[in-house]
């Protein structure tokens, strides 16, 4: 079953067209990279789906049910989530925090029972509280849950996002360069996460990467996109082996080289 | 020498029997003098040094009350200066609940909002309109004034009317982002003071210019309210309920949702939090303390007019956030009390005692030097200091500490539990 279905998605910024006509359909419990070169119009399109930019032209589908037009909070609720290529936490907030701000379309506590500090609302945010413990122990941060989000490394950094961005529970989860700025270790670790979490957390990733030897060791399916256009799909091996996906990375030459 | 010293005062014996020193002298001192206005700050400031005392929150607490509410209205009722202390103390606890509510604001959701004394002033002219017989140039039922009974009803109303301001002026004024923001609350602060001046013609709602005067006291069970010792009480109840109110916002969900807002607008919105019902609820809580405050003041005062709601008052009440501590509650209420204090008592003290000396030929100073009107050169100075020397303010924002290890425990517990619960169905598929 398709979680989430993109069909002819355009965006124009004025005269530039930064993805044009892409569809593509992911498949429930996958996870599925999309690749290409900078400024291919990668995050466009995970701005799309989260809501950030409104399309031009084109439809996205999650269920079965359009989101487009919706906020990204409404998105959100809908249940796709997402991480920043350039780490947007809460930086002055603490790192359980953070999680606990990711949970906060599904604490129900109304003014009332805030102020009151009624029974189950007292209750919600306990549970709450041992939910982000849970999730945080399951990135190894719970060393930091007092800390400063802004005091942590760059690795646990980008790992908070992750740990942020599930709290809220989501179907699909949309990973804006993760391993980016990681050591090779840090990317190993990341890598074997993104894996077991899909299943744990029963969510569906989508991610983009640069690091090939991640894309092509976890992803099921990948997209390739050059210019605003999608140049390519397929499983690693395919891709690999796509002269079109070479020549977007390595320009015709690579190509010519390989013929000879 | 100096550790010892520094260790003898961390222990708490030693603290408490400080303190309680401190507390008998300033009090025995502010009861037998005249007016000794030296140890009547001395006293308040047993407040700030609770605060700093390595004591549980509930003692302090209980400490802090009772010296609120016994100690130190009988300690200044010796003198024939009661009732001076007593305004200073009501002023005090109005701008330290304006300063909570313009905390949420411009603190927590980081929305610098420079016209926040317009929903002051709105509260103050809601009960005003109402209690004197303002209101039956355009009410077509009902007598008035009201009798000052309603006062306590009109706490309630005030509170929601400038939280309804604080929506109707927030929909437009939010679209816009940072200085842009500053400027457009300046604007609406200044536009509502000119609509209360201006609003006498064709109908007169507010008498314009003239302001609103003999405006009817609050009356409690038979009991008129005029002494400035009687708001004292109404005020610290009020102020109580305010700072219960915000320290619960500020640790619950809400309270994160504007942090997170603050912090990063675009990821507060990935996180589901919707930023413009956010940062409303933002300006209308923070509004609605005002109000209500804004409807005490008008009580006291007996008399409103547009001059009290200037541009001025949204800056001191900016200051006192500022001194004290963007996002910080403790911070809050110190900056308030302090900016008061030094406005109401400090500063037009030390102006009679230089009037004092030069009337006796001892200096003469200019009068365009004396301390009083000096007043926005000191504000000035002192946020300077402050943006060099202390960024974040007297009493920094602190972030919640979490019990780690109570956290795991429970964490721990409910694995155990849902354990269990699995091992159970394993029997019955068995």
């Amino acid at each position: 079953m398709n979680i989430l279905e993109v069909s002819n998605l355009t965006k124009k910024f004025g005269g530039l067209t930064a993805n044009s006509n892409i569809s593509m359909a992911v498949k429930q419990g996958s996870i599925t990279a999309v690749i290409g070169p900078n400024g291919a119009g990668k995050t466009t399109f995970f701005n799309m789906i989260t809501g950030v930019y409104q399309p031009t032209e084109g439809e996205i589908l999650l269920e079965g049910k359009s989101i487009v037009g919706l906020k990204p909070d409404q998105v959100a609720k809908r249940g796709i989530s997402r991480t920043f290529q350039n780490i947007r936490l809460f930086g002055e907030m603490t790192v359980i925090e953070n999680v606990l701000v990711g949970m906060h379309t599904h604490l129900r506590g109304n003014l009332l029972g805030i102020f009151l500090n009624l029974p189950n609302t007292r209750k919600e945010e306990s549970e709450a509280e041992v939910e982000a413990y849970r999730l945080l122990e399951y990135f190894n941060l719970e060393p930091f849950i007092n800390e400063k989000a802004s005091s942590l490394s760059y690795g646990n950094q980008r790992k908070l996002e992750i740990a942020r961005a599930l709290a809220t529970k989501p179907k699909l989860l949309l990973l804006d360069e993760p391993a980016a700025g990681m050591n090779p270790r840090e990317t190993r670790e990341l890598t074997e996460v993104i894996q077991r979490m899909g299943k744990e957390f029963n969510v569906t990733v989508i991610l983009i990467e640069h690091d090939m030897k991640l894309v092509m060791e976890i992803s099921e399916h990948i997209v390739v996109l050059d210019h605003g256009e999608k140049i390519a799909e397929g499983n690693p091996d395919e891709i690999r082996s796509n002269p079109k996906v070479i020549e977007a990375y390595l320009g015709k030459a690579a190509l010519e080289l390989e013929k000879r | 020498m100096k550790e010892k010293l520094s260790m003898l005062l961390q222990k708490k014996s030693v603290q408490i029997t400080l303190f309680t020193l401190f507390i008998i002298v300033t009090s025995s001192a502010l009861y037998f003098s005249q007016k000794s206005v030296v140890s009547f700050l001395l006293l308040l400031s047993s407040l700030l040094i609770l605060y700093y005392m390595n004591l549980k929150v509930v003692t302090k607490w209980l400490i802090a009350l009772g010296l609120l509410f016994i100690l130190i209205p009988f300690a200044s009722s010796g003198g024939p200066a009661f009732h001076s202390y007593m305004e200073v103390a009501t002023m005090v606890g109005i701008y330290i609940a304006m300063a909570l509510g313009l905390n949420i604001v411009v603190g927590m959701a980081g929305l610098l909002d420079l016209g926040f004394v317009a929903f002051f002033a709105v509260g103050a002219y809601s009960y005003s309109i109402f209690a004197t017989s303002q209101a039956s140039n355009f009410m077509p039922f009902g007598e008035y004034p009201l009798s000052g009974s309603t006062f306590w009803g009109f706490l309630i109303i005030g509170g929601i009317m400038a939280a309804i301001a604080g929506v109707l002026i927030g929909v437009p004024v939010l679209r816009v982002k940072g200085d842009y923001l500053a400027i457009v609350t300046l604007a609406f602060g200044e536009i509502i003071r000119i609509i209360f001046n201006n609003l006498d013609r064709p109908i007169n709602f507010t008498n314009g210019a003239m302001g609103i005067a003999s405006i009817t006291p609050p009356n409690l069970f038979g009991l008129e309210i005029i002494y400035p010792n009687q708001y004292y009480f109404i005020v610290l109840f009020i102020l109580l309920f305010t700072i219960f109110a915000v320290n619960r916002l500020e640790h619950s969900k809400i309270g994160r949702a504007w942090k997170a807002v603050r912090e990063n607008e675009i990821a507060a919105q990935a996180m589901g939090i919707p930023l413009v019902k956010t940062k409303l609820l933002a300006f209308a809580l923070g509004a609605s303390f005002s109000g209500i405050m804004g409807v005490v003041f008008a009580a006291k005062q007996q008399f409103i007019d547009p001059t009290s709601f200037t541009l001025l008052e949204s800056f001191t009440i900016l200051v006192m956030v500022v001194l004290g501590g963007m996002g910080s509650v403790p911070g809050a209420i110190l900056g308030a009390a302090l900016v008061t204090i030094l406005n109401l008592q400090v500063l037009t003290e030390l102006t009679n005692w230089l009037n004092q000396l030069s009337l006796q030929g001892v200096i003469t100073i200019p009068d365009a030097l004396t301390p009083a009107k000096l007043q926005r050169f000191i504000f000035g100075v002192l946020l300077v200091i402050f943006a060099i020397y202390r960024t974040k303010g007297l009493i920094p924002a602190k972030n919640k500490k979490f019990d780690v290890e109570q956290i795991k425990e429970r964490a721990q517990k409910k694995a155990a539990i849902s354990n269990i619960g699995s091992n159970d169905t394993d029997r019955v598929q068995a």
